[in-house]
């Protein structure tokens, strides 16, 4: 089975749905138990960070996540949530990775947010397939985890190289949203669920 | 590189699609989840559900609807038409929409804008203005409310950085006057729009030749470009439309 976190920052109908597309048995869930037993979790997340932290915080999720050996898989809020801090209310993070999450700089005639269709580049890791690079995937964020040593894939986005996807042991984040990303999003949560 | 997008936009009432020129005069152009999962896969890169359905009994059906559409599609999608409070967003969200359009409610009361995106966040929030030409504003262009039947004497250029000022994610400008045309964008507004506004502009009405996509990205600066009847009765296909841009130099998913 696996487990959707349920918590306070947005909208899940999504990913269930894609969950579902792809023949997962999934489950939302903030039962402790139920998520420490699940085969993977997903740990989505669409809001502000500051607050899912005080949410996590609040419902003691915060430590069954850090304490978690399953596949687990932060999408979007949930990737930068896994960082070790977000410029986005100034919050200290679940510090699963060691990166900071930083605002896109303004005034350099770029939109914030990077909203739509954005290629994947350098492409590692299990979550990609070996033609995952120049493939599409939808983002929409305004803050942005740097390239790092534990970036799986990177994008750009006029000029500046963040972190699309990260990876380490078993801890997976994309900064897009693969149940929105078509089949190419259908086809990474599906290598995420047979991991 | 980020993607110029691509959206076909279903008007929808009663469950079926239709489209207007010039926002009268409807004409049935088939099923809303049949069309959406055709898009979808001809490659839309995001689709609008427009409901212009006048009653609140048929309002519920848009939420049924939306939740059909979240089952079917994997690719983003905006609600929008007749939303006017929180818990009007919130049914549509939960029911599995991407993001809302606000418009006329949203000129009532700008502060739905605020509450709006501090609530659900920003990304959710699309901002639709219907502009129609008025020289003696500055912008030379007047927000114009209800379907585009009632003037507001507002400039479309203030009203639009007072939205992302407000927290609108996304701006959604429809040409009152290129609507149902097929003579091509409003490339002059859409262009002001987008380069006084640090949020992407949709640019809508008027998409007649795969030529007035080109342009809308070129001259007009769009940052997506929004079509309906084009599509529907199937004068471009989307495939096709993204093979010549791209071609012509347009990065496109």
């Amino acid at each position: 089975m696996i487990a959707v976190i349920r918590y306070g920052a947005g909208n899940v109908t999504s990913i269930m749905n894609a969950l579902f597309k792809i023949g997962a048995d999934a489950r939302l869930t903030a039962d402790k138990d139920e998520i420490e037993r699940a085969s993977h979790v997903i740990f989505p997340g669409v809001g502000e960070a500051s607050s899912a932290m005080a949410d996590l915080e609040k419902s003691g999720l915060k430590d069954v996540i850090r304490s978690l050996k399953r596949p687990f898989l932060g999408i979007c809020l949930g990737m930068q949530l896994m960082c070790s801090f977000s410029e986005e209310g100034d919050v200290p993070c679940l510090g699963i990775f060691p990166e900071r999450v930083k605002l896109f700089p303004k005034d350099r005639g770029y939109k914030i947010p990077h909203v739509g269709w954005n290629t994947l580049e350098n492409t590692s890791g299990r979550l990609f397939a070996p033609t995952s690079d120049e493939e599409y995937v939808y983002f929409v964020h305004s803050y942005y985890v740097p390239y790092s040593e534990n970036t799986s894939a990177s994008t750009r986005y006029d000029g500046l190289c963040f972190s699309s996807a990260l990876e380490k042991e078993n801890f997976y984040g994309v900064q897009f949203h693969p149940e929105k990303s078509a089949g190419v999003g259908l086809g990474i949560l599906r290598r995420f669920i047979e991991l | 590189m980020l993607a110029k997008r691509i959206i076909p936009c279903l008007d929808v009432k009663d469950g079926r699609t239709v489209k207007g020129v010039n926002f009268t005069s409807l004409r049935d152009a088939g099923s809303v989840i049949e069309m959406a999962s055709r898009y979808s896969d001809e490659g839309a890169d995001e689709l609008v559900f427009l409901d212009i359905t006048a009653t609140v009994e048929a309002r519920k059906t848009m939420v049924s609807l939306v939740r059909e559409a979240s089952r079917v599609l994997s690719i983003p999608f905006t609600v929008g038409g007749g939303i006017k409070t929180e818990d009007d967003v919130k049914r549509i969200l939960d029911a599995g929409a991407d993001k809302i359009s606000i418009n006329s409610s949203a000129v009532r009361s700008p502060e739905l804008i605020a509450s709006l995106s501090s609530r659900f966040g920003s990304q959710c929030v699309v901002l639709a203005i219907d502009a129609r030409r008025n020289p003696s504003l500055p912008s030379l262009y007047e927000v114009m409310v209800d379907g585009g039947r009632t003037k507001t004497g507002i400039d479309v250029l203030s009203w639009a950085l007072q939205g992302e000022k407000m927290g609108a994610g996304e701006i959604l400008l429809t040409s009152m006057e290129k609507d149902g045309t097929k003579d091509g964008f409003d490339n002059g507004i859409t262009k002001l729009l987008s380069t006084s506004l640090s949020i992407p502009v949709i640019a809508s009405g008027g998409a007649g030749k795969k030529e007035d996509f080109k342009k809308v990205f070129t001259e007009g600066m769009a940052d997506a470009a929004l079509a309906a009847s084009v599509f529907h009765y199937g004068e471009i296909g989307i495939q096709e439309l993204k093979s010549y841009l791209r071609d012509e130099g347009i990065s496109v998913r």
